[in-house]
């Protein structure tokens, strides 16, 4: 044993190798590029300012006693200019604003508009990201199938299946239960007789209806990809307002809304990243490994595909806050007395000769914001985009 | 261990149908390497995928034959079952190192995660065997570079990964396509070692694709020709190299450069590799073969056997033949 042991030789314990390619890890990568390109970086901060603020304000303005309280209406010292005293002899004690002074000036009512800035960077902010988060997300998993299912065709059954489950989920909403109940009943146990049907089969022929159902119409991709431009055809401001009209307005209703109209780019992206990733040799080794097809779609490529959707989310989020920013201002957003930069300027215009920081410092929020998430988007792609990145 | 059986694979590509695979037959027994040559193009690897399932339908179509593992015909069985074989029971290296690793997942995510979809293993042990995984094909240091993305690797390294990425749930059978074409000569010898010592230590059968004469000669037990989309000349590797009775393999074998040829012209078999989808009637070899006669035109032809497992599908030779190996 002793002799064993003082004759192995140290090295061959672990050959060291040097590193075959420098140790930056991806995030170091981009970090050091991002440093590199001014533009981008600066967005990024105001990026993370803006988070800050934004979360901050929800905790300052929220709650029954706010810090700052953006709905506390001061009739007698209404339309102050910005950084102006708060004339406390005709104040209660608790209208005195808390830091003291006016620090962006009062509204028609006397509002603090820096209390309302506040609140509605909160709105803006989640509306951006959770509206881009559904748009994302729909993009994703429509893009997937489209990108990975896409040859497969559509048979003239699954059509049938689609039409009487929603009919049927149709009446059942519409409250006739009756028939609705029977056909959601119809169309789900069809589905359940065509796989038996499927495993019970032998070689023999089959009956002209089955071969009729099984009619091969067009494919998923085709379906899947029609429809998104479908609905790229519809002005997306119009179409928001009309549903907008329909449903109550509510912050939520109008995260979904912008959501559900604008993940038609995603998923154009997303498709054409895995139609590529498709061919490519590791997501066959991937099949041989016995992964299966989600996972395969959502494991292994979908990563790979998320470079150009990380950019056009950021650039997203951007225009999600400002057809938001959009809709507050036509009075269809998120409803009064919650602020939101909006309604603030919408409420400022009346007044914009007599008191132009009304919608000057909303206006001004907004676009920075918004610029700030574009550069910071635009910087992205170059980044993450190795043919662009050369420039750097 | 693994049959293929009269396997019928055609690709239809607007109207026109090329006959990939035409009836092939072949079998890997257990323990045994078995090499399938061929050149480009001429079904090698529309075999492997379509033992595996993995071939896409469409534009593929599998007309007929029956692939027997283990007494179940492969092509009977549904999705699921299959996940269940591919990788844990037939693995498959591929060809190109550079592109059959994901890139944006380390090594040993990826190499775990072989492991993880066919067994249940604790996270510990799992990691142990990842480790002892890099360590089986070679790999210095590795739990480092479990840590590794693909691209900090070399092709020799990355190759050596993905060997150990099929190896990951001791298969009986691993199928390598072409695994050393990428690789430059040097790694290419360290690779064919590591299979040999791999599939003499774990006792598992190997079906080793290439159109790589050199390579079948140090690594074969049995060799299958292919030539078109069937099978053209099979029999032990002796015999194949030293008494082939093939005009195809004749031609192959002779426009290998020797040192004794140094100098010379290499020899080259006149004409093309046909079109699949215009395949010629008859032999398929036909066109380019020196020793067609008329009736190689009209007719398949059938198998010749040579005795000893050496079998041929030319019987203009078998006729001129000298005696089977055993009779002489």
């Amino acid at each position: 044993m002793k002799k064993g042991d003082r004759h192995t030789p140290p090295h061959t314990t672990g050959m060291q190798e040097g590193p075959l390619a420098p140790r930056e890890s991806r995030w170091q990568e981009f970090w050091r590029l991002l440093r590199r390109n001014r533009l981008a970086f600066v967005g990024l901060v105001i990026f993370v300012a803006f988070f800050l603020i934004a979360v901050g304000g929800l905790a300052l303005t929220s709650g029954t006693k706010p810090v700052f309280d953006p709905a506390m209406v001061r009739l007698q010292e209404k339309l102050r200019p910005p950084l102006s005293e708060p004339r406390l002899e005709d104040l209660r004690p608790a209208e005195i604003p808390t830091l003291g002074i006016y620090l962006l000036g009062t509204d028609d009512l006397g509002r603090d508009v820096f209390s309302r800035m506040l609140q509605g960077a909160w709105v803006s902010l989640t509306v951006g990201f959770v509206a881009v988060g559904i748009a994302v997300l729909i993009g994703i998993v429509m893009g997937g199938i489209a990108g990975y299912f896409g040859r497969n065709p559509v048979r003239v059954d699954h059509i049938l299946v689609v039409f009487i489950v929603s009919v049927g989920a149709g009446l059942l909403m519409g409250g006739v239960f009756w028939a609705g109940g029977v056909l959601l009943v119809i169309g789900c146990a069809s589905v359940l007789v065509q796989r038996w049907w499927k495993k019970a089969r032998g070689k023999q022929s089959v009956p002209p209806v089955i071969r009729l159902l099984s009619q091969e119409t067009f494919s998923i991709d085709t379906l899947i990809m029609r429809f998104v431009d479908i609905m790229l055809c519809f002005p997306v401001f119009f179409l928001i307002l009309t549903v907008v009209a329909l449903l109550p307005a509510s912050m939520y209703n109008i995260m979904i809304v912008i959501g559900m109209t604008s993940w038609m780019g995603t998923t154009r992206f997303v498709r054409a990243e895995l139609l590529s990733l498709r061919e490519q040799d590791f997501v066959t080794a991937a099949k041989a490994l016995g992964v299966r097809d989600w996972r395969i779609i959502f494991r292994h490529m979908i990563p790979n595909a998320m470079a150009p959707v990380l950019v056009s989310a950021t650039i997203g989020i951007a225009s999600a806050i400002l057809i938001e920013a959009g809709l507050s201002f036509l009075g269809f957003g998120v409803p009064p007395p919650h602020a939101t930069w909006g309604n603030i300027l919408s409420d400022g215009k009346r007044f914009i000769f007599d008191a132009p920081w009304l919608t000057f410092i909303p206006g001004c929020a907004i676009l920075i914001v918004v610029l700030a998430f574009n550069l910071f988007g635009e910087g992205m792609r170059d980044i993450l985009n190795p043919k662009l990145r050369e420039r750097y | 261990m693994l049959s293929v059986q009269d396997v019928r694979v055609y690709f239809t590509d607007n109207g026109k149908v090329a006959r990939a695979l035409d009836g092939v037959s072949y079998e890997v027994r257990t323990g045994e390497t078995v090499c399938l040559v061929g050149e480009s193009g001429c079904g090698k690897t529309v075999s492997a995928l379509t033992i595996l399932g993995i071939i896409p339908q469409p534009p593929a179509k599998i007309m007929g034959g029956r692939i027997l593992f283990d007494g179940q015909n492969l092509l009977d069985l549904g999705e699921r079952e299959m996940e269940k074989i591919r990788g844990n029971r037939i693995a498959m290296v591929f060809q190109e190192p550079m592109t059959s690793l994901n890139p944006v997942f380390t090594v040993g995510e990826q190499i775990r995660e072989t492991i993880m979809i066919h067994e249940n293993v604790s996270e510990k042990a799992l990691r142990k065997r990842c480790v002892q995984l890099l360590k089986d094909v070679g790999i210095p240091s590795p739990e480092e570079r479990l840590k590794d993305y693909p691209h900090q690797l070399s092709g020799g390294q990355r190759q050596r990964v993905m060997i150990a990425m099929a190896l990951a749930c001791n298969p009986d059978v691993v199928i390598a396509d072409e695994p050393t074409t990428a690789l430059d000569v040097t790694i290419q010898a360290q690779i064919l070692n590591l299979f040999r010592e791999l599939q003499r230590t774990r006792q598992m059968s190997l079906l080793y694709i290439t159109h790589d004469l050199g390579v079948v000669a140090t690594i074969a037990d049995r060799i299958y020709v292919m030539y078109a989309g069937i099978i053209v000349e099979q029999g032990d590797t002796a015999h194949i190299f030293h008494d082939p009775r093939h005009p195809y393999t004749q031609g192959l074998l002779a426009s290998l450069p020797t040192r004794t040829k140094r100098g010379g012209t290499l020899y080259t078999i006149p004409g093309a590799v046909p079109d699949p989808a215009y395949k010629p009637a008859g032999c398929p070899f036909h066109p380019r073969c020196q020793f067609a006669i008329e009736s190689c035109r009209i007719e398949f032809p059938g198998m010749c056997d040579y005795g000893e497992g050496h079998v041929s599908r030319c019987p203009v030779l078998y006729e001129r033949a000298r005696p089977p190996h055993g009779a002489a």
